[in-house]
């Protein structure tokens, strides 16, 4: 075996991982910011699922969230704009024993980086990925992204935003060998860490939609949600962890769904006015690409020079 | 030199007593026909069979730019130029001896390209005289006649009508049946064609294998009865095992040897047959090829790959290499080891899809924003391909930044036998040191002398940090800092000049000094070699320097430069004439190394930069040499 040994394993079992093991320097997002609570869930997941934090890899792009990597205690990988999901792919493809995880924008992933996205799921490579979809460009100081939704002004949309936005959940529910599609927000941090949690037990690509506010751009974007939580539709489904009491006093509109029936899925993903919070869809069995093109053996030296040896032949001119 | 002995015996009714094998030392063969109709596999055939039997060989392709052009086409012709020598050949040579032509028009199409030895033997499929559409027949005969007025000796045969007493579909069969003519005319041994047929076909059904051995066997003897020359092209005896392949196999083996475990692609041609190759042997040493959704990804791909410990490659031609750019610019900032080929063919942008040009250099080395330094080699041979990839893994690992390896249409599909690698354990890099770090480890721990430092692979303990291509400081974090960015933009830079004190100054052919230098790198080697040795055979002051390293480059290169009275690169890119049309030397524009030259070592160097998507011809050069060395001797 050359190069990097993934068989060779540690013991682990002495340690015990706390939440500081997964932090890393301060946050420098604006106060408010939603993505502070995206970062305490994750680095809460990485507790109680105790990943070593030298086995994960968050990778991310370019933009507020794209920080993120930054902020865990794990390996990161902070790259370029919308280029995440494949440079994630590569880890993975190679690295089976690692745990990644990728971060993104809403332009990070729909808009410079969408054919990436649609390969992403059609792969179906074992990994999380949450887009971080503050309807807006952060970074970039308020420009539109494909999500902000129609008539919203922002710098480069002085008179409004001229298109409906992309509905990223109904997209990638209609491409093939989807397998975990999800949306949460992150004002509810039961659900969202519960989204997570599923999303990293999943078997596959899964795909995670975190609604996240930006005060500095869009302070009141997600009002209508925010003060009326009727427009936010709770989807349970029978292997989540029940609701607390608290949330259900809260939240009414709860819809009991069953994550295998993508017809439902895709018609929860296009309602206006509610917000389907919750696994929207989930399939087990879909095959994914870095099994299928998994190293079937650990390639020893002799073998290594028998597979030339054999190549050389096939092209062999003998002295005479 | 040429020597001739009677060969005995009688045959179909043709007197071959009267025949005389005549020995050649050199000799150039082209097959054209309408795209599809098998020339290609024809003529590489030839080629491996000669090789095999010891001779040296060149191949080029002859291909268009559709994959269906219209048939009977001048401009759409298919086809395969095969130069075979007693020695080793490193060029496509100048005039063709032999054509073979499915139809007029193919012929047509080389006749306004190539150079014909007025002596050429013309073997023309004679269908087309009786077919029942009279503008064809009235072209056909056009053009028979022209030749013939020319002075050409023209072989007119019933091609199709000769294969169809073997097989029931003879379209499908020409081209085997045509390699059976060549193999009697050029004295080659059947056994072995009829082994490199069955090798051509070993992804065919037996009884298509077997139609093709009857056909090429048909071909054979068909000549021996009916055609009234017969040559031979004895081999030098070799010493030394070798193998024969193209420049796009020798990559693919380097590939597999270098110990890489991920070559990531999107398809583009010339560069994708290293892929097919790769593909069906890369996973019997641990490796994948992935071919991604573009070329972005397929270098993202790469990378990741790289970051997590297992060496990449990714593999493209021009306009692929422009969409990865951006990603090269990471890899040199986070110091991530990453090999790239760049099969290049014609720019800027399609371009010449399927023709050669040497018209990336500049661009691969300042591809992407900012100073963004990295290892550019060139390969120069088909067996250069091989070890090029070898060198780059070591490398882009020990220098952790991207390494650059220029290849060029001529080399993916030309053939050309070289000696056997002997395979060592060395190719493959020792594993990565995955132990646990000690404590206090950083990211970038650069040496102050040489900008090197030690890698961290993810799933190392205590090693954990976040790669950035933002600027940073040795411990990973983004740098908010002024003399940050300054120093780290420094260590990045050093790892070149490190490299760069190891390379070994460059052999100049010929003598260390005198009238002109010809400069020249990649694939036109064979061609600048086989032009200076003419001339110096005549005694003319002319010497060649052929650079393998574009950035860094070795020491010494300036000093040879100026011991030399006038210098000349020779490239396949473009560079305006000093005596074209409103061409000052104020807006002339110099080909690639010679911009590179100039700049570096202040040397006036000359250029001859043409884009005729054609591979150097020996003969070009020498009229260009000759042309220079009168410049010296107006000035002197
Ligand atoms: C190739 C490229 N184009 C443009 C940019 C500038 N840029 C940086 S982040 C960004 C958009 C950020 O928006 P989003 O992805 O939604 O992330 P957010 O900041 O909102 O979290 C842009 C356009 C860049 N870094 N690279
Ligand atoms: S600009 Fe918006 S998205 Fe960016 S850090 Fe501030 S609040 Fe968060
Ligand atoms: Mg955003």
């Amino acid at each position: 075996m050359f190069g990097v040994n993934e068989t060779q394993t540690v013991d682990y079992s002495q340690e015990y991982y706390s939440l500081e093991d997964y932090q890393s320097s301060t946050p420098r997002w604006c106060s408010g910011c939603g993505d502070n609570a995206i970062l305490t869930a994750v680095q809460r997941l990485c507790r109680d699922e105790q990943i070593p934090p030298e086995k994960a890899v968050f990778v991310s792009g370019i933009g507020c969230s794209s920080r993120f990597p930054h902020y865990m205690g794990t390996y990161g990988f902070h790259s370029l704009h919308g280029r995440a999901l494949p440079i994630a792919q590569g880890v993975k493809l190679r690295r089976p024993d690692l745990k990644v995880f990728v971060n993104m924008g809403d332009g990070d992933c729909c808009s410079i980086g969408t054919a990436h996205w649609i390969h992403a799921i059609r792969y179906n490579m074992n990994m999380t990925a949450i887009v971080h979809d503050n309807e807006i460009y952060g970074m970039t100081k308020k420009q539109a992204s494909p999500t902000t939704p129609m008539g919203i002004v922002t710098n480069t949309t002085p008179k409004g935003t001229y298109m409906e936005p992309l509905n990223m959940l109904s997209a990638t529910l209609g491409i093939s060998n989807v397998s975990f599609v999800a949306n949460a927000v992150e004002w509810i941090p039961e659900v969202l860490y519960e989204v997570i949690r599923q999303a990293y037990l999943h078997q596959g690509f899964s795909f995670v939609r975190v609604v996240q506010r930006c005060p500095h751009f869009l302070p009141n974007i997600f009002d209508p949600f925010l003060r009326n939580p009727d427009a936010i539709q709770i989807l349970t489904n029978p292997g989540a962890t029940p609701m607390s009491d608290s949330l259900k006093s809260v939240y009414k509109n709860v819809v009991e769904n069953n994550p295998a029936d993508i017809n439902q899925a895709r018609e929860l993903s296009m309602q206006k006015d509610v917000m389907p919070v919750g696994i929207l869809y989930q399939a087990t069995g879909v095959p994914c690409y870095d099994e299928l093109r998994r190293a079937p053996r650990v390639v020893s030296m002799e073998m290594r020079k028998k597979a030339l040896e054999d190549q050389f032949n096939r092209f062999a001119v003998n002295a005479g | 030199m040429t020597t001739t002995v009677k060969e005995t015996g009688t045959l179909n009714g043709f007197d071959s007593t009267t025949r005389s094998i005549v020995s050649l030392t050199d000799t150039v063969v082209e097959i054209v026909s309408d795209a599809g109709e098998g020339a290609q596999k024809a003529g590489q055939s030839f080629a491996t069979i000669s090789a095999k039997m010891g001779n040296g060989i060149w191949t080029v392709e002859i291909i268009p730019a559709d994959i269906q052009p219209p048939p009977r086409n001048a401009a759409g012709a298919s086809g395969i130029r095969i130069r075979v020598g007693s020695k080793s050949v490193t060029n496509m040579g100048d005039k063709i001896d032999l054509i073979v032509a499915f139809n007029e028009q193919s012929l047509l199409g080389r006749l306004a390209q190539a150079n014909f030895d007025p002596n050429c033997r013309i073997i023309l499929e004679n269908k087309w005289r009786t077919h029942p559409d009279p503008s064809i027949v009235e072209d056909y005969t056009k053009v028979y006649d022209q030749l013939v007025e020319e002075g050409y000796n023209v072989y007119e045969i019933p091609l199709e009508e000769l294969c169809a007493e073997h097989v029931s579909n003879p379209k499908l069969g020409k081209n085997m049946y045509v390699l059976g003519m060549l193999c009697y005319l050029y004295s080659r041994d059947l056994g072995l064609a009829e082994k490199q047929v069955a090798e051509a076909f070993r992804h065919k059904s037996q009884k298509i294998i077997d139609n093709n051995l009857i056909l090429l066997n048909a071909g054979y003897t068909w000549a021996q009865g009916n055609l009234d020359f017969r040559y031979d092209i004895p081999a030098l005896d070799s010493d030394v095992d070798r193998i024969v392949t193209n420049g796009n196999q020798a990559l693919a083996l380097g590939i597999m040897a270098s110990g890489m475990e991920m070559c990531a692609m999107y398809p583009i041609t010339p560069a994708t047959s290293v892929s097919h190759f790769l593909a069906e042997v890369f996973e019997n040493v641990g490796g994948m090829v992935h071919q991604s959704e573009d070329e972005i990804a397929a270098c993202a791909v790469a990378i990741g790959s790289s970051y997590a410990g297992k060496c990449a490659v990714t593999v493209t031609s021009g306009p692929g290499m422009s969409l990865k750019t951006e990603l090269l610019g990471l890899a040199t900032m986070a110091e991530i080891p990453l090999v790239l080929v760049n099969v290049q063919r014609g720019g800027p942008s399609t371009g010449l899809p399927t023709k050669v040009e040497q018209g990336d250099l500049l661009a691969t080395i300042f591809s992407t924003h900012g100073d963004a330094p990295k290892v550019v080699m060139a390969a120069a041979t088909i067996e250069d391909c091989f070890y090029s990839i070898l060198t780059a893994r070591k490398l882009a690992e020990t220098f952790r930044m991207p390494v650059m390896v220029l290849s060029d249409a001529n080399l993916a599909t030309g053939q050309q036998p070289y000696p056997r690698p002997v395979f060592s354990q060395d190719w493959v890099a020792p594993p990565i040191d995955q132990r646990p770090l000690a404590e206090g480890s950083i990211p970038y721990d650069w040496d102050p002398r040489t900008g090197l430092s030690k890698r961290i692979i993810p799933g190392q303990k205590g090693g954990t940090f976040t790669v950035t291509g933002l600027a940073h400081t040795p411990d990973g974090k983004v740098a908010y800092g002024p003399m940050e960015n300054q120093k780290s933009m420094e260590y990045r830079s050093r790892k070149l000049a490190a490299l760069q004190q190891s390379l070994k100054t460059p052999e100049v052919t010929g003598d260390e000094e005198g009238d002109l230098l010809v400069l020249g790198w990649g694939s036109t080697k064979g061609a600048i070699d086989e032009a200076v040795a003419r001339l110096r055979k005549e005694g003319l002051s002319v010497s060649s320097l052929h650079l393998r390293f574009l950035q860094p480059m070795a020491s010494g290169i300036g000093d040879i430069m100026k011991r030399f009275k006038r210098v000349i690169s020779v490239e396949l890119n473009y560079a305006d004439e000093p005596d074209g049309d409103i061409i000052t030397e104020e807006n002339r524009r110099y080909s690639n190394l010679a911009l590179l030259l100039r700049a570096r070592y202040l040397v006036d160097v000359q250029t001859f930069g043409t884009v005729f998507g054609q591979p150097l011809r020996p003969r070009v050069v020498e009229e260009r040499i000759r042309q220079e060395l009168a410049k010296i001797n107006v000035t002197a």
